[in-house]
């Protein structure tokens, strides 16, 4: 971990580590919940991330933009959203962020200012570098940061637009959340070169950063916010960080691409949240009962809304042509 | 009434709107000094700045892309796509992103963007810069889809769409930039989902979307000459479509041919007829007939380029034999 206790208040530290476990808790709920088949459809789980996202959001206001992927759930928690309404669409009811119509890969608080989660992969680099743009144009000061994994840096939608940002020096973070694997296929059989070296050939300044660790993540993207925010960016990130499960939660034998001993060593040598704690304990922040406390907390929080999202109602089938057009209330009526 | 060219038409619809409302700004390539290959743009880069009219490399789907997520925090992009046919690079960021977004985020997000493009054969430029592909977007739930006929239609339709909050794609037909139309001077829009009666008429009905129109006027004179009155009708945008319009007036004459320069098959020729046949099949007294583009890729050669494409001769001649109540298609 990082030794920067003194840039990083108790208030600020404890509110990373809530926002960790509430991530790892949604998780460990979503996937109960498919285990259980109480879910419709899958997810793809974001547990062993947890770092990236709660760094990065923390670093940014509420009205600061962010772009999230299929794995979403994690920046979605980490910008902001709440339990209940998660849960509701997880499970395609009516009070869901999306009124039930987008599910896992695209759920997002949007009052946050969370422009969605993307089911295709490296999809939002265009709508965050455009959010960019309208930050730019319309002189907010918002700052919109790109989450995407390392099977996003192949796609040819990220330098086209990474061209334009750095030559529109437009206040955009790319954040890709390396986790070693593309789907089903390791990152090395997928990427030639370096990926930060791809940015920078843009002449966009780029950084490597240990993904497990949040003070860490957190302390870099203050400072990068803070730049792009007076004009200085565009600025990439490269996040080193891991996915506990499988590409989602179906993938289960998963041993012809990744050993289980691989999953072990992160699990318990690098975890996030372990970290955190350790860290929170020795540096005197919080003790070993505040903090089994606040996981209770969190876990009961989790509980409640998972039972209220289960009773909760599905849309009324009406619903079903609403929402296509903004000024046509029933499309096909 | 002044007479304007539709190009002329474009730009005093953007230089109207960006006047009106900041938001509005203009993406893609060669937009800004250039004014874009036909010169629809020209002029727009001195009054409004490179701030607002926006020179971008030849990404078309970063350039999209950046349209979308500008659309959907605050501006009104008006994308500009030099060529119809590379509307197929940017099929992601449409037809999954764009269309989609109001949608599945539960209609909390909105993309209040345009695409203009264009469309039309008998330029002489081949099978990746001739192709007519508004039936492919307007497969799309979520996108609107405009279709001016005149310089007149191109300006009213263009100010609705960026008025619009959806988003929605224009194709102006690239042969009709520099054919002129009466267009008011005062600030007009026209309506989406409002079809035109172009001319009046008890015999057939030629339905006729963008330069089609045309063609079906002019095949409109040539039935008259025969003692044929054939109603023209314009659709205008062809999503939202004005059903009830050209299904009255299917009823009325009994005849319809369906006229549009995509390709025949799976295009919006098919879809017509069929609205048609749905609707009207007891007044009918011939089969909805259809005269689309040859489905073949364009080709480059002049002998060839100009028979794929619906003529006035062959609406007429479809025309008489379903007045005289010849067989088609008779087995």
């Amino acid at each position: 971990m990082s030794n920067a206790k003194k840039k990083v208040s108790a208030d600020d530290a404890l509110r990373m580590f809530r926002q960790m476990v509430r991530i790892r808790t949604f998780e460990n709920n979503a996937n109960q919940l498919y285990l259980s088949a109480k879910m419709p459809g899958l997810t793809h789980m974001y547990s062993g991330e947890e770092a990236v996202a709660v760094g990065i959001c923390e670093a940014l206001l509420p009205t600061d933009k962010i772009t999230s992927t299929h794995r979403g759930h994690g920046h979605c928690v980490a910008k902001g959203a709440d339990f209940k309404a998660m849960f509701c669409e997880l499970l395609g009811k009516e009070e869901g962020y999306c009124r039930g119509k987008g599910g896992s890969m695209h759920i997002a608080d949007q009052s946050n200012g969370n422009l969605g989660a993307n089911a295709i992969v490296g999809g939002s680099l265009g709508i965050a570098t455009g959010a960019a743009l309208t930050s730019k144009l319309k002189k907010t000061g918002d700052v919109a940061v790109c989450f995407f994994g390392d099977g996003a840096t192949a796609q040819g939608l990220m330098y086209e637009v990474m061209n334009m940002a750095a030559l529109w020096k437009l206040p955009v973070i790319y954040a890709c959340e390396n986790n070693g694997y593309s789907e089903y296929t390791k990152t090395e059989e997928i990427a030639a070169g370096s990926i930060t070296a791809r940015a920078e050939a843009f002449g966009i300044e780029s950084h490597q950063v240990d993904g497990q660790d949040v003070i860490a993540v957190n302390e870099l993207s203050r400072t990068l916010v803070d730049r792009a925010r007076k004009g200085e960016g565009p600025f990439f990130l490269e996040l080193m960080t891991y996915r506990y499960h499988g590409h989602h939660v179906g993938d289960i034998n998963r041993e012809y691409y990744r050993a289980k001993s691989e999953e072990e060593d992160w699990r318990e040598n690098r975890d996030p949240i372990i970290r955190m704690r350790a860290w929170l304990i020795e540096n005197k922040y919080a003790t070993e009962a505040e903090l089994d406390e606040l996981s209770k907390e969190v876990t009961e929080d989790a509980e409640a809304a998972v039972a209220y999202a289960l009773d909760a109602p599905y849309p009324d089938v009406s619903e079903v042509d609403m929402h296509v057009y903004t000024d046509i209330e029933h499309v096909l009526a | 009434m002044r007479k304007i060219t539709l190009s002329k038409a474009v730009n005093e619809a953007l230089a109207e709107e960006m006047r009106h409302d900041e938001t509005v700004i203009i993406l893609g390539e060669d937009v800004a000094e250039a004014g874009t290959p036909f010169k629809v743009l020209s002029g727009l880069v001195e009054e409004f700045g490179t701030e607002r009219v926006i020179d971008t490399p030849i990404s078309e789907p970063g350039f999209m892309g950046i349209g979308v997520g500008a659309a959907m925090t605050g501006m009104r992009p008006v994308v500009d796509l030099m060529f119809g046919d590379f509307i197929f690079l940017i099929m992601d960021q449409l037809c999954n992103q764009a269309a989609k977004t109001h949608y599945m985020s539960g209609g909390k997000l909105n993309v209040p963007l345009v695409l203009r493009t264009n469309m039309g054969a008998t330029r002489r430029s081949a099978a990746q810069h001739s192709q007519s592909l508004h039936a492919i977007v307007a497969h799309i739930p979520g996108l609107k889809v405009a279709m001016p006929s005149s310089a007149y239609e191109a300006k009213g339709l263009l100010k609705t769409a960026i008025r619009d909050d959806n988003p929605v794609v224009i194709f102006e037909d690239k042969l009709m930039y520099q054919d002129s139309a009466e267009v008011p001077e005062e600030e007009y829009s026209i309506p989406f989902g409002e079809a035109c009666i172009k001319r009046e008429g008890t015999d057939i009905t030629l339905i006729g979307t963008s330069s089609m129109v045309q063609v079906c006027e002019k095949a409109a004179e040539m039935l008259q000459a025969e003692g044929i009155s054939a109603e023209v009708i314009d659709p205008r945008t062809i999503v939202p479509l004005d059903e009830k319009t050209l299904v009255e007036s299917a009823k009325k004459t009994g005849r319809v041919i369906v006229v549009d320069e995509g390709h025949q098959s799976f295009g919006v020729t098919s879809e017509i007829a069929s609205r048609i046949n749905e609707q009207a099949f007891y007044h009918l007294d011939a089969p909805t007939t259809r005269i689309g583009a040859m489905d073949v890729p364009i080709p480059f050669s002049p002998a060839l380029e100009d028979i794929t494409v619906p003529t006035p001769e062959r609406v007429f001649e479809q025309a008489k034999k379903l007045v005289s109540g010849e067989l088609i298609n008779a087995a």
